[in-house]
C-alpha cells in the first residue's frame, strides 16, 4: 500500500454497558475504495461516528494523515479531510441548492452574516467539480434522491476531502442511478480520494471495493482484498452461519390451481397476460422497474381494476374490486415499500402483526379479546423467530427484516391460499434475506401458493418454481428456473441481448 | 431568478390577490374603504397582531409552535404597569418598554430551556408555560384593568398625522407605535436573510440532525428565538396598552390563535421551513381587513368571524394541499 489516509486501531466503545466496539481496527490507503460491510447492529454507524468524530471511543487511536489522536472532534475530522455523506444525505429540503451547498463551508469558517454572492461562488464551484448540472435556486425538497445525493458528493468535496465516507450510499436509488454513483466514486479515486462504501449489499462489495473489512457485534471478523472474497465466505462473515449451498428443490404444483389469471390488461401498465398458480408454488415475476410487475400484483390484490380479462380463483370466476375482496378470497399482500405502505410503525409490534384479523380476534360486541390477540402473536413471532424482546415495542425498534416478517405474520394470521410478496428482501440483511427465503420455502411446502415479483434475479432463481418475465408491461416469456440463467433472465427483462 | 412556476407555487401572490379583490369588492360597494380614515384605522388595528406575528412566524418556521406569547405579552405588561404606577414613575416610555422587553426575555428564556434543553415538545411546553402566566398574572398579581402611568399615556396620544374623512365627520391618528412595527419589520427581516443565527432558523426547521451536522448550534438558536419572541411579546404588551390608554389583563386573550392562522395564512408551513415576513404581513392584513372593514358593506360583526374562520380553512387548506402534493410527487419520482 502506497500510504496509508487512515488507521484506527483497537477502538473500543461502550454505550451504558453495552459495548458497541470491542477494539476493531481498519486501514485504508490513498486512493481506496474500501467496504466497510456487517450486518445491522455490526457496530458500523458507531465506527463511523468514532471517524467523524461524533463519538469519542473509550480505548484505541487513529490516524488520520500520519497523525495519531485518541479522540477526535467532528471540526477536527472534517478539517483533517474526513467527509461523512449519511445516509438521509443531511441536506436542508427547504433551502435552496445554493444554500445547501455553502451553508457548512460558511459555518467552518465561523461566518456570523450570510452573503449570497459568495454562497453562489462556493455553490457553483462545488456542482462544477463532479460537472453536476443543477439549478442553484431549486429547493432541494424538488429534487430527486440520485440529485440530493450528488449535492452531498459535491459538498463534502468542497472541504478539500482525503476520505468520504458514505454511509449506505444505494439504499434508495434505482440501478441506473446506482451505475453512475459507482463511475463517479471511481472519479474521485482517480484524483486520490479514498472512499469507505458502508454497506451490507453483496454485489455492490464485489463491483465497487477493492479491499474490505467486514464486522460483527463489533469485531473484526474478516479483512482483505475483495477479489479473494465469495458469495458464500462473505455472508459466512457477515452473519456468523454457515449457509447450506443446496440449492433448492421447489414441490411443484399440487392439485387444481387456486389462481387463474387470463388476459388481463390495464392501460398503461400491462396487457395480456395470463398464467396459473397452484397451491405449493412459488412463481417469479421479474422485469425491470416500469415493467408493470408491481401493478399486476396490484391487480390482484384489488388495488386496481384491470380493463379486461378475468380472474379465477379455485376455478370460480372472481371480481376483486376491493381489497377487502381480495382477503376474503385468501389473498395477501406484502407491498415493496413496507415502511410506508404496509406498516404502522410508531405502533407496536403485536397491533401490527394481528391488524388484519381483527375481526376473527374480537368478540361480539366488536371488542377485542386480548388472550387471543396475545395468543396469535405470541405464535407468530416464535413461528418466524422475530427477533424482539417485548411485543408491545414499536415496529420502527426492529431491524428491516424483522419488520418483513411483521409484515408477514399480519397476513400468515389470517388463513392465505396465496400470498404475494413484493421485493420481499428489499433492503434487509443477509441473515434476515435466507431466513425470508427458508420461510417461503417452508409455507409453500405447506401448500400456500406465493408470488414473489423482485428484480433480484439471483433470488428468484433460488426460490420460485416458474418464472414470468415481463416487459413494458407485456408478457415475455415463462421459464423453469432449473433451466435458466441470471444472463437470460436479464436479457429477456431488457430486451438486450 | 424567480420563474413563473415558482412565483404561483407561493402563497404570496393569492394572499395579495385576496386582498386586492376584497378590498375592491368592499369599495365598490361601500365607496369608503380607500378612505384615509379607514386605512389608518386599517393600519392601527394591524400593529399588535403584526408585532405578535414576527416572532410567531420564526417559530413555526423552525419547526415549533409557540401559544404562550400572548400570556406573556400580558403579564410582562402588567408587571410593568404595576411597579411604574406604585414607583410613580414619571418618566420617558423607553423604560417601560425595556421593562416589559426584559420581563418577556424571562418568560421567553424559560420556554427556551424547557424546549432547547430537556428537548421538550413546543405545543406542550407553551401551552403549559402560557396557562402559567395567565394564572400567575390573575392569581398572584390578582390582575383587574387598571391606569396606566403617565409616560405611556402620553406615548399613546402621540400622532404622526390624522387621516380626516369630510363625508361623515370622522377622523382618525395614526399612532406612532407603526414605527415600532416598522422597525421590528427591518430587524427581523435583516436577521432572518442576512445572519448565519435567521439562516439557521430556516435550517433547523428543514433538518434538525442535518443543522446539528452542519454545525449550527441547534440549542442556542432555539433558546435566542423564544426568547426573541418573549421580547417581541413584552414591546407588543406596552404598545398595545399605550394605544388604549389602560391596561386590560385580558386584552391578549385568545389572539394567538388568530395570529398563528394569519402566519400560516401567508404561507409559512405549519411544519417548518417556509415562511416569509411579506407572507406573514400580508397574511395578518388580509385578517383584519376581514374583521375590520366587512361592516363597512352591511355585514354584521358576527358574520365577518365566520368570514375569518372560512379563509383560515380555505388558505391553509390550500398550503396543506400544496404539501401533500409535493410529498405524492416526490413518492412517484422514487417509484419511477
Amino acid at each position: 500500500m502506497a500510504s496509508t489516509v487512515l488507521k484506527l486501531e483497537g477502538i473500543e466503545k461502550s454505550f451504558g454497558g453495552v459495548r458497541a466496539l470491542k477494539g476493531v481496527d481498519l486501514e485504508i490507503g490513498a486512493g481506496e475504495i474500501h467496504c466497510l460491510a456487517g450486518e445491522n447492529g455490526s457496530g458500523k454507524s458507531t465506527l463511523i461516528k468514532v471517524i467523524s468524530g461524533v463519538h469519542e471511543p473509550d480505548a484505541g487511536w487513529i490516524e488520520i494523515g500520519g497523525r495519531r489522536f485518541t479522540q477526535l472532534s467532528p471540526i477536527e475530522a472534517i478539517s483533517l479531510g474526513v467527509q461523512v455523506i449519511y445516509q438521509d444525505f443531511s441536506v436542508f429540503p427547504n433551502l435552496t441548492v445554493m444554500e445547501n451547498l455553502a451553508l457548512n463551508m460558511e459555518l467552518m469558517d465561523k461566518r456570523a452574516f450570510m452573503n449570497y454572492r459568495r454562497a453562489r461562488s462556493i455553490a457553483s464551484r462545488a456542482v462544477a467539480q463532479i460537472g453536476f448540472d443543477v439549478d442553484l435556486d431549486e429547493r432541494v425538497e424538488n429534487l430527486s434522491v440520485a440529485d440530493r445525493q450528488l449535492i452531498a458528493i459535491s459538498r463534502a468535496l468542497l472541504q478539500n476531502s482525503k476520505l468520504i465516507i458514505m454511509d449506505e450510499p444505494t439504499s434508495a436509488l434505482t440501478k441506473k442511478e446506482v451505475k453512475s454513483l459507482f463511475s463517479l466514486i471511481k472519479e474521485l479515486q482517480s484524483r486520490g480520494i479514498s472512499i469507505l462504501f458502508v454497506s451490507h449489499k453483496l454485489d455492490e462489495v464485489f463491483e465497487i471495493s477493492e479491499r474490505y473489512t467486514i464486522l460483527r457485534s463489533g469485531e473484526n471478523v474478516a479483512k482483505g482484498s475483495t477479489t479473494e472474497l465469495d458469495h458464500r465466505a462473505f455472508a459466512f462473515h457477515m452473519t456468523g452461519r454457515e449457509f447450506s449451498a443446496e440449492s433448492y428443490r421447489p414441490a411443484g404444483p399440487r392439485g387444481e390451481p387456486i389462481l387463474s389469471v387470463r388476459g388481463v390488461s390495464l392501460r398503461g401498465c400491462y396487457s395480456g397476460i395470463s398464467f396459473d398458480l397452484a397451491p405449493g408454488e412459488i412463481l417469479g415475476i421479474t422485469g425491470l422497474l416500469g415493467s408493470g410487475r408491481t401493478e399486476l400484483v396490484e391487480t390482484l390484490f384489488g388495488i386496481t381494476q384491470p380493463d379486461s380479462g378475468t380472474i379465477e380463483v379455485r376455478g370460480l370466476p372472481a371480481k376483486i374490486r376491493s381489497v377487502k375482496d381480495a382477503i376474503r378470497k385468501g389473498l395477501g399482500y406484502v407491498p415493496s415499500d413496507r415502511l410506508t405502505e404496509g406498516l404502522f410503525l410508531p405502533q407496536a409490534i403485536d397491533r401490527n402483526a394481528v391488524i388484519a384479523v381483527l375481526d376473527r380476534l374480537s368478540n361480539g360486541f366488536g371488542f377485542l379479546r386480548r388472550k387471543a390477540v396475545a395468543e396469535t402473536t405470541l405464535r407468530w413471532i416464535r413461528e418466524l423467530s422475530i427477533a424482539t424482546k417485548d411485543p408491545s415495542l414499536p415496529v420502527r425498534t426492529l431491524s428491516g427484516g424483522n419488520q418483513q416478517k411483521v409484515v408477514l405474520a399480519r397476513w400468515l394470521a389470517n388463513d392465505l391460499s396465496v400470498l404475494i410478496l413484493n421485493g420481499p428482501t428489499m433492503g434487509v440483511d443477509i441473515g434476515s434475506k435466507y431466513d425470508i427465503h427458508a420461510l417461503m420455502r417452508k409455507l409453500a411446502s405447506e401448500g400456500l401458493a406465493i408470488i414473489i415479483v423482485s428484480d433480484d434475479l439471483p433470488e428468484v432463481l433460488a426460490c420460485a418454481s416458474r418464472i414470468i418475465v415481463m416487459r413494458e408491461g407485456a408478457f415475455v416469456r415463462e421459464l423453469d428456473p432449473a433451466s435458466t440463467t441470471e444472463s437470460v433472465l436479464g436479457e429477456l427483462s431488457t430486451g438486450v441481448a | 431568478m424567480i420563474t413563473a412556476r415558482r412565483f404561483f407555487a407561493r402563497s404570496e401572490p393569492w394572499v395579495l390577490a385576496a386582498i386586492v379583490i376584497l378590498s375592491l369588492l368592499i369599495q365598490a360597494r361601500s365607496g369608503q374603504f380607500f378612505t384615509g380614515n379607514n386605512l389608518v384605522d386599517l393600519a392601527r388595528a394591524f400593529i399588535v397582531p403584526g408585532l405578535l406575528s414576527i416572532g410567531c412566524m420564526m417559530v413555526i418556521v423552525s419547526g415549533g409552535i409557540d401559544v404562550s406569547f400572548t400570556a406573556v405579552a400580558a403579564l410582562a405588561m402588567y408587571i410593568t404597569d404595576k411597579i411604574l404606577l406604585q414607583s410613580g414613575y414619571e418618566g420617558n416610555v423607553i423604560l417601560a418598554y425595556a421593562m416589559s422587553a426584559g420581563f418577556g426575555l424571562l418568560m421567553g428564556a424559560l420556554n427556551g430551556f424547557l424546549i432547547a434543553f430537556l428537548r421538550l415538545p413546543t405545543l406542550v411546553v407553551t401551552l403549559g408555560t402560557g396557562s402559567l402566566f395567565t394564572g400567575l398574572m390573575f392569581g398572584a398579581f390578582s390582575a383587574s384593568a387598571s391606569d396606566v402611568p403617565p409616560a405611556i399615556v402620553a406615548h399613546g396620544k402621540e400622532t404622526l398625522f390624522t387621516a380626516v374623512n369630510s363625508d361623515l365627520g370622522l377622523s382618525s391618528n395614526m399612532p406612532s407605535q407603526i414605527l415600532i412595527l416598522v422597525g421590528m419589520l427591518f430587524l427581523a427581516f435583516l436577521l432572518l436573510r442576512y445572519t448565519m443565527l435567521g439562516r439557521g432558523i430556516y435550517a433547523i426547521g428543514g433538518d434538525e440532525a442535518a443543522a446539528e451536522r452542519a454545525g449550527f448550534n441547534v440549542r442556542a438558536i432555539k433558546m435566542f428565538l423564544y426568547c426573541l419572541v418573549g421580547v417581541l411579546a413584552g414591546i407588543t404588551g406596552i404598545s398595545r396598552i399605550s394605544m388604549m390608554a389602560y391596561a386590560d389583563p385580558s386584552t391578549f386573550q385568545g389572539m394567538e390563535l388568530t395570529v398563528i392562522a394569519a402566519v400560516v395564512l401567508g404561507g409559512t408551513r405549519v411544519t417548518g421551513g417556509l415562511g416569509t415576513l411579506t407572507g406573514t404581513i400580508l397574511g395578518i392584513a388580509l385578517m383584519m381587513i376581514l374583521a375590520n372593514s366587512l361592516i363597512l358593506i352591511g355585514i354584521p360583526t358576527y358574520w365577518s368571524r365566520a368570514f375569518t374562520g372560512a379563509v383560515i380553512i380555505i388558505g391553509t387548506g390550500v398550503t396543506a394541499h400544496q404539501i401533500a402534493s409535493t410529498h405524492r410527487s416526490q413518492r412517484d419520482l422514487k417509484k419511477t
